[in-house]
Protein backbone atom coordinates (compact mmCIF):
# COMPACT_ATOMS: atom_id res chain seq x y z
CA UNK A 1 0.00 0.00 0.00
CA UNK A 2 2.49 2.58 1.18
CA UNK A 3 4.89 1.68 -1.59
CA UNK A 4 2.29 2.42 -4.24
CA UNK A 5 0.99 5.55 -2.51
CA UNK A 6 4.43 7.06 -1.98
CA UNK A 7 5.74 6.62 -5.51
CA UNK A 8 7.65 9.87 -6.04
CA UNK A 9 7.17 9.90 -9.78
CA UNK A 10 3.38 9.58 -9.50
CA UNK A 11 3.20 12.25 -6.80
CA UNK A 12 5.13 14.66 -9.00
CA UNK A 13 2.91 13.84 -11.96
CA UNK A 14 -0.25 14.63 -9.97
CA UNK A 15 0.90 17.71 -8.08
CA UNK A 16 3.09 19.47 -10.64
CA UNK A 17 0.44 20.83 -13.02
CA UNK A 18 -1.29 22.67 -10.17
CA UNK A 19 1.94 23.65 -8.46
CA UNK A 20 3.56 25.03 -11.60
CA UNK A 21 0.48 27.05 -12.52
CA UNK A 22 0.19 28.68 -9.11
CA UNK A 23 3.92 29.31 -8.79
CA UNK A 24 4.35 30.79 -12.27
CA UNK A 25 1.09 32.75 -12.47
CA UNK A 26 0.50 33.79 -8.84
CA UNK A 27 3.64 33.65 -6.71
CA UNK A 28 6.30 34.73 -9.21
CA UNK A 29 4.21 37.76 -10.27
CA UNK A 30 3.81 38.78 -6.62
CA UNK A 31 7.58 38.91 -6.21
CA UNK A 32 8.04 40.59 -9.60
CA UNK A 33 5.54 43.34 -8.70
CA UNK A 34 7.77 44.35 -5.81
CA UNK A 35 10.81 44.17 -8.08
CA UNK A 36 9.27 46.15 -10.97
CA UNK A 37 8.40 48.77 -8.36
CA UNK A 38 12.11 49.53 -8.23
CA UNK A 39 12.20 50.34 -11.93
CA UNK A 40 11.50 53.25 -14.20
CA UNK A 41 9.59 51.45 -16.95
CA UNK A 42 6.92 52.28 -19.53
CA UNK A 43 5.91 48.65 -20.06
CA UNK A 44 7.41 48.38 -23.54
CA UNK A 45 10.98 49.73 -23.49
CA UNK A 46 13.96 48.91 -21.27
CA UNK A 47 13.66 49.05 -17.50
CA UNK A 48 16.07 51.20 -15.57
CA UNK A 49 16.75 50.67 -11.89
CA UNK A 50 15.84 53.68 -9.76
CA UNK A 51 15.93 52.15 -6.29
CA UNK A 52 13.16 53.16 -3.92
CA UNK A 53 12.15 56.25 -5.89
CA UNK A 54 8.70 54.88 -6.83
CA UNK A 55 8.04 53.92 -3.24
CA UNK A 56 9.05 57.29 -1.82
CA UNK A 57 6.97 58.98 -4.52
CA UNK A 58 4.06 56.80 -3.40
CA UNK A 59 4.39 58.01 0.19
CA UNK A 60 4.10 61.65 -0.86
CA UNK A 61 1.52 61.21 -3.63
CA UNK A 62 -1.76 62.85 -2.51
CA UNK A 63 -3.67 60.95 -5.22
CA UNK A 64 -2.46 57.65 -3.81
CA UNK A 65 -3.46 58.63 -0.29
CA UNK A 66 -6.81 59.88 -1.57
CA UNK A 67 -7.45 56.51 -3.20
CA UNK A 68 -6.22 54.67 -0.11
CA UNK A 69 -8.62 56.72 2.03
CA UNK A 70 -11.53 55.81 -0.26
CA UNK A 71 -10.58 52.12 -0.13
CA UNK A 72 -10.38 52.35 3.64
CA UNK A 73 -13.79 54.05 3.83
CA UNK A 74 -15.32 51.28 1.71
CA UNK A 75 -13.68 48.70 3.96
CA UNK A 76 -15.07 50.35 7.10
CA UNK A 77 -18.58 50.70 5.56
CA UNK A 78 -18.45 47.03 4.61
CA UNK A 79 -17.38 46.04 8.10
CA UNK A 80 -20.20 48.03 9.68
CA UNK A 81 -22.79 46.63 7.27
CA UNK A 82 -21.94 43.15 8.58
CA UNK A 83 -23.98 44.04 11.69
CA UNK A 84 -27.07 44.43 9.54
CA UNK A 85 -26.45 41.14 7.72
CA UNK A 86 -25.97 39.43 11.05
CA UNK A 87 -29.27 40.79 12.38
CA UNK A 88 -31.11 39.62 9.26
CA UNK A 89 -29.48 36.18 9.53
CA UNK A 90 -30.50 35.84 13.18
CA UNK A 91 -34.10 36.48 12.19
CA UNK A 92 -33.92 34.17 9.17
CA UNK A 93 -32.40 31.33 11.15
CA UNK A 94 -35.05 31.58 13.91
CA UNK A 95 -37.49 29.13 12.36
CA UNK A 96 -38.91 31.57 9.84
CA UNK A 97 -41.07 29.94 7.19
CA UNK A 98 -39.61 30.45 3.73
CA UNK A 99 -36.16 31.26 5.10
CA UNK A 100 -34.53 28.99 2.56
CA UNK A 101 -36.24 30.71 -0.37
CA UNK A 102 -35.54 34.17 1.06
CA UNK A 103 -31.83 33.59 1.46
CA UNK A 104 -31.67 32.31 -2.12
CA UNK A 105 -33.42 35.44 -3.36
CA UNK A 106 -30.98 37.59 -1.38
CA UNK A 107 -28.10 35.78 -3.05
CA UNK A 108 -29.12 36.45 -6.67
CA UNK A 109 -27.19 39.75 -7.19
CA UNK A 110 -24.01 38.04 -5.99
CA UNK A 111 -24.16 35.71 -9.00
CA UNK A 112 -24.08 38.51 -11.55
CA UNK A 113 -20.94 40.03 -12.99
CA UNK A 114 -19.82 43.31 -11.46
CA UNK A 115 -19.87 44.78 -14.97
CA UNK A 116 -23.55 43.94 -15.44
CA UNK A 117 -24.33 45.22 -11.94
CA UNK A 118 -22.44 48.44 -12.64
CA UNK A 119 -24.25 48.99 -15.95
CA UNK A 120 -27.61 48.32 -14.32
CA UNK A 121 -26.92 50.74 -11.46
CA UNK A 122 -25.71 53.40 -13.90
CA UNK A 123 -29.29 53.27 -15.17
CA UNK A 124 -30.73 53.24 -11.64
CA UNK A 125 -28.75 56.41 -10.89
CA UNK A 126 -29.45 58.09 -14.24
CA UNK A 127 -30.15 61.72 -13.26
CA UNK A 128 -33.38 62.07 -15.25
CA UNK A 129 -34.77 58.68 -16.30
CA UNK A 130 -33.21 56.58 -13.59
CA UNK A 131 -35.18 54.51 -11.12
CA UNK A 132 -34.00 56.39 -8.06
CA UNK A 133 -34.54 59.96 -9.20
CA UNK A 134 -37.89 59.11 -10.83
CA UNK A 135 -38.98 57.69 -7.50
CA UNK A 136 -37.72 60.76 -5.64
CA UNK A 137 -39.57 63.09 -8.02
CA UNK A 138 -42.74 61.00 -7.57
CA UNK A 139 -42.63 61.47 -3.81
CA UNK A 140 -42.14 65.20 -4.21
CA UNK A 141 -38.37 65.81 -4.11
CA UNK A 142 -37.40 68.75 -6.30
CA UNK A 143 -34.16 68.51 -8.23
CA UNK A 144 -32.79 65.21 -6.96
CA UNK A 145 -28.99 65.14 -7.24
CA UNK A 146 -26.84 63.60 -9.97
CA UNK A 147 -25.53 60.89 -7.69
CA UNK A 148 -22.47 59.82 -9.62
CA UNK A 149 -21.43 63.28 -10.79
CA UNK A 150 -21.36 64.79 -7.31
CA UNK A 151 -17.99 64.31 -5.57
CA UNK A 152 -19.65 64.39 -2.15
CA UNK A 153 -22.20 61.70 -2.97
CA UNK A 154 -20.37 59.39 -5.36
CA UNK A 155 -18.68 57.12 -2.83
CA UNK A 156 -21.92 56.56 -0.92
CA UNK A 157 -23.77 56.02 -4.19
CA UNK A 158 -21.27 53.35 -5.19
CA UNK A 159 -21.54 51.65 -1.83
CA UNK A 160 -25.25 50.91 -2.33
CA UNK A 161 -24.77 48.46 -5.24
CA UNK A 162 -21.87 46.92 -3.31
CA UNK A 163 -24.26 46.16 -0.44
CA UNK A 164 -26.82 44.96 -2.96
CA UNK A 165 -24.24 42.60 -4.45
CA UNK A 166 -22.75 41.14 -1.27
CA UNK A 167 -25.58 41.16 1.31
CA UNK A 168 -26.83 37.73 0.24
CA UNK A 169 -23.33 36.29 0.44
CA UNK A 170 -22.77 37.25 4.08
CA UNK A 171 -26.33 36.35 5.07
CA UNK A 172 -25.74 32.94 3.52
CA UNK A 173 -22.56 32.41 5.57
CA UNK A 174 -24.14 33.58 8.85
CA UNK A 175 -27.30 31.59 8.21
CA UNK A 176 -25.32 28.39 7.62
CA UNK A 177 -23.29 28.97 10.78
CA UNK A 178 -26.39 29.69 12.90
CA UNK A 179 -28.12 26.57 11.56
CA UNK A 180 -25.10 24.57 12.72
CA UNK A 181 -25.76 25.44 16.37
CA UNK A 182 -27.29 22.33 17.97
CA UNK A 183 -30.96 22.74 18.88
CA UNK A 184 -30.29 21.24 22.32
CA UNK A 185 -28.19 24.27 23.29
CA UNK A 186 -31.00 26.67 22.44
CA UNK A 187 -33.64 24.47 24.10
CA UNK A 188 -31.61 24.31 27.29
CA UNK A 189 -31.35 28.10 27.37
CA UNK A 190 -35.10 28.45 26.82
CA UNK A 191 -35.81 26.09 29.73
CA UNK A 192 -33.55 28.26 31.88
CA UNK A 193 -35.79 31.19 30.97
CA UNK A 194 -33.54 33.07 28.55
CA UNK A 195 -35.32 35.59 26.29
CA UNK A 196 -34.80 35.44 22.49
CA UNK A 197 -32.53 38.50 22.68
CA UNK A 198 -30.44 36.91 25.44
CA UNK A 199 -30.18 33.72 23.42
CA UNK A 200 -28.99 35.70 20.41
CA UNK A 201 -26.42 37.74 22.35
CA UNK A 202 -25.18 35.29 24.93
CA UNK A 203 -25.37 32.00 23.06
CA UNK A 204 -25.70 32.30 19.29
CA UNK A 205 -23.24 35.12 18.65
CA UNK A 206 -20.43 33.68 20.82
CA UNK A 207 -20.92 30.30 19.15
CA UNK A 208 -20.44 31.71 15.65
CA UNK A 209 -17.67 34.13 16.63
CA UNK A 210 -15.14 32.27 14.48
CA UNK A 211 -17.31 32.74 11.40
CA UNK A 212 -17.85 36.40 12.23
CA UNK A 213 -14.09 36.92 12.36
CA UNK A 214 -13.68 35.27 8.97
CA UNK A 215 -16.30 37.59 7.49
CA UNK A 216 -14.65 40.67 8.99
CA UNK A 217 -11.39 39.75 7.27
CA UNK A 218 -13.23 38.90 4.04
CA UNK A 219 -15.20 42.13 3.87
CA UNK A 220 -12.29 44.34 4.91
CA UNK A 221 -9.66 42.84 2.63
CA UNK A 222 -12.21 42.34 -0.16
CA UNK A 223 -13.04 46.05 -0.01
CA UNK A 224 -9.37 47.06 -0.14
CA UNK A 225 -9.13 45.17 -3.47
CA UNK A 226 -12.39 46.53 -4.86
CA UNK A 227 -12.20 47.45 -8.55
CA UNK A 228 -14.64 46.18 -11.22
CA UNK A 229 -17.79 47.98 -10.21
CA UNK A 230 -16.09 51.32 -9.58
CA UNK A 231 -14.09 51.07 -12.79
CA UNK A 232 -17.24 50.64 -14.86
CA UNK A 233 -19.49 53.07 -12.97
CA UNK A 234 -17.24 56.08 -12.49
CA UNK A 235 -13.70 55.17 -13.53
CA UNK A 236 -12.67 56.70 -10.20
CA UNK A 237 -14.26 60.06 -10.97
CA UNK A 238 -15.50 62.70 -10.76
CA UNK A 239 -12.05 64.17 -10.26
CA UNK A 240 -10.78 61.24 -8.19
CA UNK A 241 -13.68 61.33 -5.72
CA UNK A 242 -14.28 57.57 -6.06
CA UNK A 243 -10.71 56.52 -6.89
CA UNK A 244 -9.59 53.39 -5.02
CA UNK A 245 -6.14 51.84 -4.79
CA UNK A 246 -6.77 49.23 -7.49
CA UNK A 247 -8.23 51.72 -9.96
CA UNK A 248 -5.37 54.15 -9.37
CA UNK A 249 -2.86 51.37 -9.94
CA UNK A 250 -4.63 50.27 -13.12
CA UNK A 251 -4.68 53.82 -14.49
CA UNK A 252 -1.01 54.41 -13.74
CA UNK A 253 -0.02 51.20 -15.51
CA UNK A 254 -2.40 50.74 -18.41
CA UNK A 255 -3.54 54.31 -19.14
CA UNK A 256 -0.39 56.32 -18.30
CA UNK A 257 2.17 53.56 -19.00
CA UNK A 258 3.90 54.09 -15.67
CA UNK A 259 4.45 50.37 -15.19
CA UNK A 260 7.14 50.87 -12.56
CA UNK A 261 5.01 53.17 -10.44
CA UNK A 262 1.93 51.02 -11.02
CA UNK A 263 3.87 48.00 -9.76
CA UNK A 264 4.84 49.90 -6.64
CA UNK A 265 1.15 50.66 -5.99
CA UNK A 266 0.27 47.00 -6.64
CA UNK A 267 2.90 45.91 -4.15
CA UNK A 268 1.62 48.41 -1.59
CA UNK A 269 -1.88 46.95 -2.10
CA UNK A 270 -0.56 43.46 -1.42
CA UNK A 271 1.17 44.62 1.77
CA UNK A 272 -1.97 46.45 2.92
CA UNK A 273 -4.10 43.34 2.39
CA UNK A 274 -1.66 41.12 4.30
CA UNK A 275 -1.27 43.68 7.08
CA UNK A 276 -5.03 44.10 7.41
CA UNK A 277 -5.49 40.33 7.61
CA UNK A 278 -2.89 39.92 10.34
CA UNK A 279 -4.07 43.00 12.19
CA UNK A 280 -7.75 41.99 12.24
CA UNK A 281 -6.85 38.47 13.34
CA UNK A 282 -4.73 39.86 16.19
CA UNK A 283 -7.43 42.33 17.15
CA UNK A 284 -10.20 39.76 17.29
CA UNK A 285 -8.12 37.04 18.85
CA UNK A 286 -9.55 35.54 22.00
CA UNK A 287 -8.60 32.61 24.20
CA UNK A 288 -11.79 30.65 23.71
CA UNK A 289 -11.67 30.53 19.94
CA UNK A 290 -14.33 28.31 18.49
CA UNK A 291 -13.20 26.52 15.36
CA UNK A 292 -15.26 27.00 12.22
CA UNK B 1 -57.69 33.82 44.23
CA UNK B 2 -56.49 30.92 42.28
CA UNK B 3 -58.90 31.76 39.49
CA UNK B 4 -57.74 35.39 39.13
CA UNK B 5 -54.13 34.39 39.03
CA UNK B 6 -54.98 31.98 36.30
CA UNK B 7 -56.86 34.69 34.41
CA UNK B 8 -53.98 37.12 34.69
CA UNK B 9 -51.49 34.66 33.42
CA UNK B 10 -53.78 33.72 30.52
CA UNK B 11 -54.26 37.38 29.68
CA UNK B 12 -50.52 37.91 29.67
CA UNK B 13 -50.17 34.90 27.48
CA UNK B 14 -52.71 36.27 25.02
CA UNK B 15 -50.96 39.60 24.91
CA UNK B 16 -47.71 37.79 24.38
CA UNK B 17 -49.22 35.91 21.46
CA UNK B 18 -50.59 39.12 19.99
CA UNK B 19 -47.26 40.85 20.40
CA UNK B 20 -45.54 37.79 18.97
CA UNK B 21 -47.81 37.80 15.96
CA UNK B 22 -47.37 41.51 15.33
CA UNK B 23 -43.63 41.09 15.83
CA UNK B 24 -43.51 38.24 13.36
CA UNK B 25 -45.59 40.27 10.94
CA UNK B 26 -43.10 43.15 11.10
CA UNK B 27 -40.17 40.76 10.68
CA UNK B 28 -41.76 39.17 7.62
CA UNK B 29 -42.46 42.62 6.22
CA UNK B 30 -38.80 43.63 6.63
CA UNK B 31 -37.53 40.37 5.15
CA UNK B 32 -39.99 40.77 2.29
CA UNK B 33 -38.89 44.35 1.58
CA UNK B 34 -35.26 43.23 1.45
CA UNK B 35 -36.18 40.44 -0.97
CA UNK B 36 -38.05 43.00 -3.09
CA UNK B 37 -35.04 45.36 -3.13
CA UNK B 38 -32.75 42.49 -4.16
CA UNK B 39 -35.01 41.47 -7.03
CA UNK B 40 -36.62 44.68 -8.26
CA UNK B 41 -33.60 46.22 -10.08
CA UNK B 42 -33.43 43.03 -12.14
CA UNK B 43 -37.13 43.12 -12.95
CA UNK B 44 -36.74 46.76 -13.92
CA UNK B 45 -33.84 45.74 -16.17
CA UNK B 46 -36.04 43.26 -18.01
CA UNK B 47 -38.77 45.92 -18.29
CA UNK B 48 -36.56 48.56 -19.88
CA UNK B 49 -34.92 45.98 -22.12
CA UNK B 50 -38.31 45.63 -23.80
CA UNK B 51 -38.95 49.35 -24.27
CA UNK B 52 -38.24 51.77 -27.07
CA UNK B 53 -36.18 54.84 -26.29
CA UNK B 54 -39.26 56.98 -26.67
CA UNK B 55 -40.93 55.06 -23.88
CA UNK B 56 -37.84 55.17 -21.71
CA UNK B 57 -37.47 58.92 -21.96
CA UNK B 58 -41.13 60.01 -22.03
CA UNK B 59 -43.03 57.57 -19.84
CA UNK B 60 -42.62 56.60 -16.20
CA UNK B 61 -39.71 54.20 -15.63
CA UNK B 62 -41.99 52.09 -13.44
CA UNK B 63 -44.50 51.47 -16.23
CA UNK B 64 -44.59 48.18 -18.08
CA UNK B 65 -43.73 48.39 -21.78
CA UNK B 66 -46.82 49.24 -23.84
CA UNK B 67 -45.88 46.62 -26.35
CA UNK B 68 -42.82 44.51 -25.48
CA UNK B 69 -40.15 45.07 -28.11
CA UNK B 70 -38.56 41.63 -28.37
CA UNK B 71 -36.76 42.92 -31.44
CA UNK B 72 -34.37 44.69 -29.04
CA UNK B 73 -32.99 41.21 -28.34
CA UNK B 74 -32.81 40.04 -31.93
CA UNK B 75 -31.19 43.33 -32.92
CA UNK B 76 -28.34 43.16 -30.40
CA UNK B 77 -27.88 39.43 -31.00
CA UNK B 78 -27.60 39.76 -34.78
CA UNK B 79 -26.18 43.24 -35.36
CA UNK B 80 -23.59 43.73 -32.65
CA UNK B 81 -20.91 41.23 -31.70
CA UNK B 82 -22.93 40.02 -28.73
CA UNK B 83 -23.43 36.51 -30.11
CA UNK B 84 -19.67 36.24 -30.71
CA UNK B 85 -18.91 37.46 -27.15
CA UNK B 86 -21.48 35.03 -25.82
CA UNK B 87 -19.88 32.02 -27.50
CA UNK B 88 -16.42 33.16 -26.40
CA UNK B 89 -17.70 33.35 -22.82
CA UNK B 90 -19.14 29.85 -23.16
CA UNK B 91 -16.07 28.10 -24.51
CA UNK B 92 -13.44 29.99 -22.51
CA UNK B 93 -15.45 29.37 -19.33
CA UNK B 94 -15.95 25.67 -20.11
CA UNK B 95 -12.33 24.95 -21.03
CA UNK B 96 -11.03 26.81 -17.96
CA UNK B 97 -13.46 25.10 -15.61
CA UNK B 98 -12.75 21.58 -16.90
CA UNK B 99 -9.02 22.23 -16.67
CA UNK B 100 -9.34 23.70 -13.16
CA UNK B 101 -11.43 20.88 -11.73
CA UNK B 102 -9.23 18.20 -13.31
CA UNK B 103 -5.90 19.70 -12.20
CA UNK B 104 -7.29 20.49 -8.75
CA UNK B 105 -8.55 16.90 -8.39
CA UNK B 106 -5.12 15.54 -9.29
CA UNK B 107 -3.47 17.85 -6.76
CA UNK B 108 -6.00 17.14 -4.02
CA UNK B 109 -5.55 13.41 -4.57
CA UNK B 110 -1.78 13.74 -4.22
CA UNK B 111 -2.09 15.97 -1.15
CA UNK B 112 -4.67 13.96 0.77
CA UNK B 113 -4.23 10.36 -0.35
CA UNK B 114 -0.55 9.94 -1.14
CA UNK B 115 2.31 9.77 1.32
CA UNK B 116 5.05 12.40 1.05
CA UNK B 117 6.80 14.85 3.28
CA UNK B 118 6.07 18.23 1.71
CA UNK B 119 2.33 17.81 1.27
CA UNK B 120 1.42 20.17 4.15
CA UNK B 121 3.73 22.85 2.78
CA UNK B 122 2.29 22.57 -0.73
CA UNK B 123 -1.23 22.71 0.65
CA UNK B 124 -0.29 25.86 2.58
CA UNK B 125 0.95 27.39 -0.65
CA UNK B 126 -2.45 26.88 -2.26
CA UNK B 127 -4.34 28.19 0.77
CA UNK B 128 -2.28 31.39 0.98
CA UNK B 129 -2.99 31.85 -2.72
CA UNK B 130 -6.61 32.55 -1.75
CA UNK B 131 -5.64 35.84 -0.19
CA UNK B 132 -3.50 37.34 -2.93
CA UNK B 133 -5.07 40.37 -4.62
CA UNK B 134 -5.36 40.00 -8.38
CA UNK B 135 -4.17 43.55 -8.98
CA UNK B 136 -0.82 42.86 -7.37
CA UNK B 137 -0.09 40.27 -10.07
CA UNK B 138 -1.49 41.87 -13.16
CA UNK B 139 1.47 43.94 -14.40
CA UNK B 140 3.96 41.02 -14.25
CA UNK B 141 1.36 38.71 -15.80
CA UNK B 142 0.77 41.18 -18.62
CA UNK B 143 4.51 41.40 -19.21
CA UNK B 144 4.89 37.62 -19.04
CA UNK B 145 2.18 36.93 -21.61
CA UNK B 146 3.55 39.72 -23.80
CA UNK B 147 6.98 38.07 -23.79
CA UNK B 148 5.67 34.62 -24.67
CA UNK B 149 3.34 36.03 -27.35
CA UNK B 150 0.14 35.15 -25.58
CA UNK B 151 -1.23 38.67 -25.22
CA UNK B 152 -4.52 38.85 -27.09
CA UNK B 153 -4.69 35.06 -27.04
CA UNK B 154 -7.40 33.09 -25.19
CA UNK B 155 -4.80 30.75 -23.73
CA UNK B 156 -3.58 33.60 -21.48
CA UNK B 157 -7.08 33.78 -20.01
CA UNK B 158 -7.53 30.03 -19.65
CA UNK B 159 -4.20 29.61 -17.85
CA UNK B 160 -4.82 32.57 -15.56
CA UNK B 161 -8.38 31.55 -14.71
CA UNK B 162 -7.18 28.04 -13.95
CA UNK B 163 -4.29 29.17 -11.76
CA UNK B 164 -6.33 31.68 -9.77
CA UNK B 165 -9.25 29.30 -9.19
CA UNK B 166 -7.11 26.35 -8.10
CA UNK B 167 -6.87 27.38 -4.41
CA UNK B 168 -10.63 27.72 -4.01
CA UNK B 169 -11.31 24.50 -5.91
CA UNK B 170 -8.75 22.53 -3.93
CA UNK B 171 -10.17 23.92 -0.70
CA UNK B 172 -13.68 22.71 -1.54
CA UNK B 173 -12.45 19.32 -2.83
CA UNK B 174 -10.26 18.82 0.23
CA UNK B 175 -13.15 18.53 2.66
CA UNK B 176 -14.67 15.72 0.62
CA UNK B 177 -11.42 13.84 -0.08
CA UNK B 178 -10.50 13.62 3.59
CA UNK B 179 -13.80 11.89 4.38
CA UNK B 180 -13.18 9.02 1.94
CA UNK B 181 -12.02 5.90 3.81
CA UNK B 182 -8.50 4.60 3.17
CA UNK B 183 -9.88 1.11 2.62
CA UNK B 184 -10.94 2.15 -0.85
CA UNK B 185 -7.36 2.36 -2.12
CA UNK B 186 -6.17 -0.55 0.02
CA UNK B 187 -8.73 -2.88 -1.49
CA UNK B 188 -7.97 -1.67 -5.01
CA UNK B 189 -4.22 -2.11 -4.55
CA UNK B 190 -4.69 -5.65 -3.26
CA UNK B 191 -6.71 -6.31 -6.40
CA UNK B 192 -3.70 -5.12 -8.36
CA UNK B 193 -5.03 -1.78 -9.63
CA UNK B 194 -2.52 0.84 -10.69
CA UNK B 195 -2.68 4.23 -9.00
CA UNK B 196 -3.95 5.88 -12.16
CA UNK B 197 -6.80 3.39 -12.36
CA UNK B 198 -7.65 4.09 -8.74
CA UNK B 199 -7.81 7.81 -9.47
CA UNK B 200 -9.73 7.62 -12.73
CA UNK B 201 -12.07 4.70 -12.06
CA UNK B 202 -12.68 4.97 -8.33
CA UNK B 203 -11.85 8.40 -6.89
CA UNK B 204 -13.16 10.61 -9.69
CA UNK B 205 -16.59 8.91 -9.81
CA UNK B 206 -16.80 8.99 -6.01
CA UNK B 207 -16.05 12.72 -5.88
CA UNK B 208 -18.58 13.55 -8.61
CA UNK B 209 -20.92 15.47 -6.21
CA UNK B 210 -18.19 17.80 -4.93
CA UNK B 211 -16.67 18.14 -8.40
CA UNK B 212 -20.02 19.35 -9.69
CA UNK B 213 -20.12 21.92 -6.87
CA UNK B 214 -16.69 23.26 -7.80
CA UNK B 215 -17.67 23.13 -11.47
CA UNK B 216 -20.66 25.42 -11.04
CA UNK B 217 -18.83 27.84 -8.71
CA UNK B 218 -15.90 28.12 -11.12
CA UNK B 219 -18.32 28.61 -13.95
CA UNK B 220 -19.91 31.59 -12.24
CA UNK B 221 -16.56 33.21 -11.36
CA UNK B 222 -15.10 32.74 -14.84
CA UNK B 223 -18.24 33.86 -16.62
CA UNK B 224 -18.16 37.11 -14.61
CA UNK B 225 -14.40 37.76 -14.70
CA UNK B 226 -13.44 41.23 -15.90
CA UNK B 227 -9.94 42.45 -14.97
CA UNK B 228 -7.86 39.78 -16.70
CA UNK B 229 -9.81 39.83 -19.92
CA UNK B 230 -9.87 43.61 -19.95
CA UNK B 231 -6.07 43.59 -19.66
CA UNK B 232 -5.02 40.61 -21.79
CA UNK B 233 -7.44 40.66 -24.72
CA UNK B 234 -7.71 43.53 -27.18
CA UNK B 235 -9.27 42.10 -30.34
CA UNK B 236 -13.00 41.59 -30.66
CA UNK B 237 -12.82 38.00 -31.79
CA UNK B 238 -11.63 36.80 -28.36
CA UNK B 239 -13.61 39.11 -26.11
CA UNK B 240 -16.10 37.64 -23.67
CA UNK B 241 -19.39 39.17 -22.52
CA UNK B 242 -18.11 41.18 -19.56
CA UNK B 243 -15.71 43.21 -21.68
CA UNK B 244 -17.87 42.92 -24.79
CA UNK B 245 -20.89 44.56 -23.22
CA UNK B 246 -18.63 47.35 -21.97
CA UNK B 247 -17.61 48.12 -25.57
CA UNK B 248 -21.08 47.65 -26.92
CA UNK B 249 -22.61 49.97 -24.35
CA UNK B 250 -19.88 52.51 -25.04
CA UNK B 251 -21.06 52.63 -28.64
CA UNK B 252 -24.81 52.58 -27.99
CA UNK B 253 -24.80 54.55 -24.77
CA UNK B 254 -28.19 56.17 -25.37
CA UNK B 255 -30.14 53.13 -26.55
CA UNK B 256 -31.57 51.83 -23.27
CA UNK B 257 -33.50 49.00 -24.87
CA UNK B 258 -30.38 47.61 -26.55
CA UNK B 259 -28.31 48.00 -23.37
CA UNK B 260 -30.98 46.28 -21.31
CA UNK B 261 -31.27 43.40 -23.76
CA UNK B 262 -27.48 42.95 -23.78
CA UNK B 263 -27.33 42.88 -20.00
CA UNK B 264 -30.18 40.39 -19.76
CA UNK B 265 -28.44 38.12 -22.29
CA UNK B 266 -25.22 38.33 -20.28
CA UNK B 267 -26.79 37.36 -16.94
CA UNK B 268 -29.39 34.87 -18.20
CA UNK B 269 -27.19 31.73 -18.29
CA UNK B 270 -26.19 32.21 -14.65
CA UNK B 271 -29.76 32.90 -13.57
CA UNK B 272 -31.02 29.80 -15.39
CA UNK B 273 -28.29 27.73 -13.75
CA UNK B 274 -29.35 29.17 -10.39
CA UNK B 275 -32.98 28.18 -10.88
CA UNK B 276 -32.01 24.54 -11.43
CA UNK B 277 -28.91 24.25 -9.26
CA UNK B 278 -29.54 26.71 -6.42
CA UNK B 279 -28.70 24.17 -3.70
CA UNK B 280 -25.39 23.30 -5.32
CA UNK B 281 -24.54 26.97 -5.79
CA UNK B 282 -25.45 27.88 -2.21
CA UNK B 283 -23.36 24.96 -0.95
CA UNK B 284 -20.39 25.92 -3.13
CA UNK B 285 -20.46 29.59 -2.17
CA UNK B 286 -20.67 28.72 1.52
CA UNK B 287 -17.79 26.24 1.19
CA UNK B 288 -15.66 28.67 -0.77
CA UNK B 289 -16.46 31.65 1.42
CA UNK B 290 -12.83 32.71 1.63
CA UNK B 291 -12.97 33.77 -2.01
CA UNK B 292 -15.22 36.73 -1.09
Amino acid sequence: MNKVMSNKFVIALYILPALLLILVLVYVPIVLTGYYGLMDWDGIGEMSFIGLENYTRLLSDPKFWGSALNSLLLAIFSGVSLIGYLAISLVLAAKIKGANLLRKIYLIPMLLSSVAIAQLWLKVYHPINGLLNSFLVNIGVDNPPSWLANPDLVLGAIFVPIIWQYAGFYILIYYAALKNIPDTVIEAAKIDGASPLQIAYRIKLPLILGVIKVTIVLSFVGSLKYFDLIWVMTGGGPNGASEVIASYMYKQAFNSYNFGYGSAIGFALLLLCLLATVFIQKLTKSDDDIQY
Amino acid sequence: MNGTEHDVSRKNNNEGNMLGKVGYGILYLILGIIAFLQIYPLIWLVIFSLKSNQEVFNASPFALPIEPRWENYTTVWTQGNISLYFFNSVWITLVSVILTVLIASLATFAITRMVWKLNKLVLGLFMVGLMIPVHSTIIPLFNFFLNINLIDHPLALILTYTAFNLPLTIMILLGFYTTLPREIEEAAIIDGSSIHRIFVQIILPLTMPVMSTTFIINMIYNWNEFVFINTFISSDRFKTLTVGIQNFIGQYSTDWGAIGATLVISVLPILIAFVFLSNKIVEGIAAGAVKG
